[in-house]
């Protein structure tokens, strides 16, 4: 209990300010990780409009990236899965047209990581 | 100086609401408040206020609209009785947590059943627990004055906390007084306008109203709003001194009538304190030394101004418009408390009277001076005034 | 014409409105109703929400998963908090008090809008509010583990309608919510579904730019008690419409359109299927209810189908 506030510091109501639960990880929750792969993705976005984690990060980029079939994929792109919250569901691999999303037990997941 | 007025309670109330033109006002209509709400209906319509009233279809909707245009930075009113102030008890009790300050008029009336619409204090004294505070009015002129005293210390930063202003049903709520009403640029100066300091609607600064609190925060919580709690006695002398300065009365936590040299003593609520301060003149015409103690600041309760002012009374009598069934009633059980600290308690004796509207005259009160005079008292037993039986 | 990527902009990173960090089980698709609705708008949203999945999960002192202004009260007044938020606005921005323009969301599940938030919704909806209000629907108390609502369909096992030896589930249908509503005459009701992002998107932007009050009803399976594998959410949305257990349409200005119409419409066992709270029916003695079933759902399509073609305003 150490680590919070005492009563005298409370805001008046207890209102909080927008967005701390960036500050809680719900990571941990996770059994099976989505191993996502670049390579096989065409960026439709379905994984991410899909992500109840808000976990898949998006950027818009001109340069693009490349995708499926080396094709070089311009505008809004995703990125690697942010595992800090991804919980796991395996909503993304479900849904991904091209399947280029496979979910993976956690702890094989922690020992491919770990593998040279 | 004011305008005298020939006005009830009732639009005594409605004409606080009208010279604070508060940004919101919502409302359910229910005897015997719904006058207050034709009132101030009837100035919207007319374009004497510009306030935005929203007509719910209950109290639970009109409590929550009015804690929602509060979260959004409004100075919202609303107004109820009885069934209604039961029915949105749920929200009441949710206001003081979310810090937002509510004033509210409550016309006391009983709840059933049986059905009644007339006046006791059972509604009230239902929701004393909640967090708050409490302002009781013995006529027409207190409950205006009362009212606009309200807005300025429950919008206190200190504060920060819902008020309720009670008067009697019926009795005061619809009984013509004259009533001295301030300059409406005088009054409207001292009420100001609301802070939005803690507005919804401020999109620069997002803020989350309402979050849950599990067992490792709601203790802190509630004890940041005791500590709110105890801060009202300051406010409320501040706030009292400056609403002084246009009314010319005083606004003490309680009103003492005769009291100094008093053999004993009444204490009474609301509009029966009229009929006591009567019954006072006439036993003291009679060369009998009795006096009165009318508490106004019911909640926070204040015990030691209260515990000054009754020690030295051999004989103190608790009349109370409601019961705690099983238990002792409401406001024997805050005097009985007051005098614990003191080595020589004065005698008291509980009283319930005036239940679902019964009349008490003053007569009946002399009676219950009499009967402290002759120190027969039984502090613990509840004795009825007007009962048949 | 929105797309998936403007859509997927919108809800990631510092525009995101709902964000990461937030309780709600795995796989569950409100935060996936929430975004897409808030994306809509082009004004900043202020959210009331009624308690529920949503609300025990995104705002649990000191964290916040909302990154727009947020309220909660109670259970059942979503719709009154947001006519005093309304208000408030009003009178604030009249009396020059406040510049800047809002939206209005009221958000609740389906208890709390089809059962104990009723009444405040239809006073709402009759007082004309300028505000929508989202209903993400999973069809029963979800939060506190399986109760029937008004919501709740025939025929579905639930903790305090449970099928037995000698109950099939629930024995009535659900609540028309979306014609309740716009039997107030409202400028907007839609009925969609989690998984069609771009018609829950769409919608939501009609709801938000109503000249009036605007109710939107988006099914939400919930993987933990319709008891399906938490990757299969969107899939289970995916069938309620295909079976037209739950169509897609709106009713705007009180005229009935259909936005999305199966062309084979899929038997309901494809939806009922997998799902723990109709694992009964499949049991012999309960196959008539299946076939009742079936024909409440066929009866009610041709009847929204006929409304549609009618064009006579709701």
């Amino acid at each position: 209990m150490s680590d919070k506030k005492v009563w005298q510091d409370l805001e008046t109501g207890m209102e909080l300010p927008p967005a701390t639960s960036l500050g809680y990880r719900t990571g941990g929750w996770r059994i099976l990780r989505p191993v996502y792969d670049p390579a096989n993705c065409i960026h439709c976005m379905i994984c991410v409009s899909y992500c109840p984690d808000m976990a898949i990060p998006v950027t818009q980029t001109e340069e693009g990236v490349a995708g499926k079939g080396g094709k070089i994929f311009k505008g809004v792109v995703r990125w690697q899965t942010d595992l800090a919250y991804c919980k796991g569901c395996g909503i993304c691999a479900h849904e991904c047209p091209t399947k280029c999303i496979t979910m993976v037990r956690e702890e094989e997941a922690e020992q491919a990581a770990c593998k040279p | 100086m004011g305008i005298r007025k020939a006005i009830t309670g009732a639009q005594a109330a409605a004409e606080a609401m009208r010279q604070i033109n508060p940004d919101v006002v919502v409302a359910y209509p229910i005897t015997p408040q719904t006058p207050i709400v034709e009132q101030f209906a009837a100035y919207v319509a007319d374009g004497i206020v510009d306030t935005e009233m929203i007509p719910v279809e209950s109290e639970h909707s009109a409590m929550s609209a009015t804690v929602g245009a509060e979260a959004a930075g409004a100075r919202a009113m609303s107004a109820t009785s009885s069934q209604g102030l039961a029915l949105m008890w749920e929200i009441v009790a949710a206001t003081p947590g979310l810090r937002l300050p509510i004033v509210m008029p409550l016309v006391n009336r009983t709840i059933s059943a049986p059905l009644n619409i007339h006046c006791d204090h059972s509604d009230v004294m239902g929701v004393t627990t909640l967090g708050w505070i409490q302002i009781f009015s013995e006529n027409a002129q207190e409950v205006y004055e009362n009212i606009l005293l309200a807005i300025r210390v429950a919008e206190d930063r200190r504060i920060q906390l819902p008020v309720m202003v009670n008067q009697d049903g019926f009795i005061t709520s619809h009984a013509v007084e004259p009533v001295e009403i301030f300059d409406d640029a005088a009054v409207q100066s001292f009420v100001g306008i609301r802070s939005l300091e803690r507005s919804l609607l401020d999109t620069e600064h997002v803020r989350t109203i309402g979050a849950m609190a599990l067992p490792d925060y709601l203790f802190e919580a509630k004890r940041a709003q005791e500590e709110a709690m105890g801060n009202v006695f300051q406010v409320y002398k501040e706030v009292g001194r400056e609403l002084s300065s246009i009314t010319g009365h005083a606004y003490p936590y309680f009103e003492t009538y005769r009291l100094d040299d008093a053999e004993a003593a009444i204490v009474v609520l609301n509009s029966a304190a009229g009929t006591a301060k009567v019954a006072v003149d006439a036993m003291r015409g009679r060369g009998k030394k009795v006096g009165l103690l009318k508490p106004i600041l019911f909640r926070p309760f204040p015990y030691e101004e209260v515990r000054a002012a009754l020690e030295n009374i051999p004989a103190i009598g608790i009349l109370d418009r409601s019961m705690s069934f099983g238990a002792c009633a409401p406001v024997y059980t805050e005097i009985r408390s007051v005098l614990y600290e003191l080595d020589t308690r004065p005698k008291v004796q509980s009283y319930v009277f005036g239940l679902g509207g019964r009349d008490i005259l003053s007569t009946e009160v002399e009676a219950v001076f009499e009967e402290l005079l002759t120190g027969e008292l039984d502090s613990k037993r509840q004795r009825y005034i007007g009962l048949r039986g | 014409m929105p797309t998936l990527q403007d859509i997927a902009l919108k809800t990631s990173g510092s525009a995101a409105k709902l964000v990461s960090g937030h309780r709600m089980c795995a796989g569950c698709g409100i935060p996936v109703v929430l975004k897409e609705v808030l994306a809509a708008s082009d004004k900043p949203v202020i959210v009331i929400n009624a308690t529920g999945c949503l609300e025990v999960t995104t705002a649990v002192y000191p964290y916040t998963a909302w990154n727009t202004p947020w309220m909660h009260l109670t259970f059942e007044n979503a719709a009154a908090v947001a006519a005093g938020i309304e208000a408030a606005y009003k009178s604030l921005k009249h009396r020059g008090k406040i510049n800047g323009e809002v939206n209005i969301l009221a958000v609740g599940g389906d208890g709390g809008t089809y059962d104990i938030g009723f009444q405040a919704l239809s006073g709402a909806l009759e007082r004309y509010h300028r505000f929508m209000y989202l209903v993400y629907d999973n069809e029963g108390y979800m939060n506190t583990g399986n109760q029937r609502s008004g919501a709740t369909p025939f025929g579905a096992s639930t903790s305090t309608v449970p099928a037995g030896k000698v109950s099939p589930g629930k024995p009535q249908w659900r609540k028309n919510l979306v014609e309740i509503a716009a039997a107030h005459r409202i400028p907007y009701v839609g009925q969609s579904a989690v998984h069609n992002t771009l018609d829950v998107f769409k919608k939501a932007q009609k709801g938000f730019s109503a000249d009036g009050p605007a109710v939107l009803a988006v099914l939400q399976p919930c993987t933990t008690n319709w008891s399906f594998d938490s990757a299969l959410t969107m899939q289970y949305s995916r069938l309620a419409v295909e079976t037209n257990f739950w169509p897609l349409y709106e009713i705007e200005n009180g005229i009935v359109h259909i936005t999305s119409k199966p062309t084979n419409r899929k038997p309901i066992e494809d939806f009922l299927k997998g799902q723990t709270r109709f694992k009964h029916l499949f049991r012999p003695e309960n196959q008539h209810v299946i076939v009742e079933m079936q024909e409440m759902i066929d009866d009610e399509w041709d009847r929204l189908v006929k409304l549609e073609a009618s064009g006579v305003r709701f």
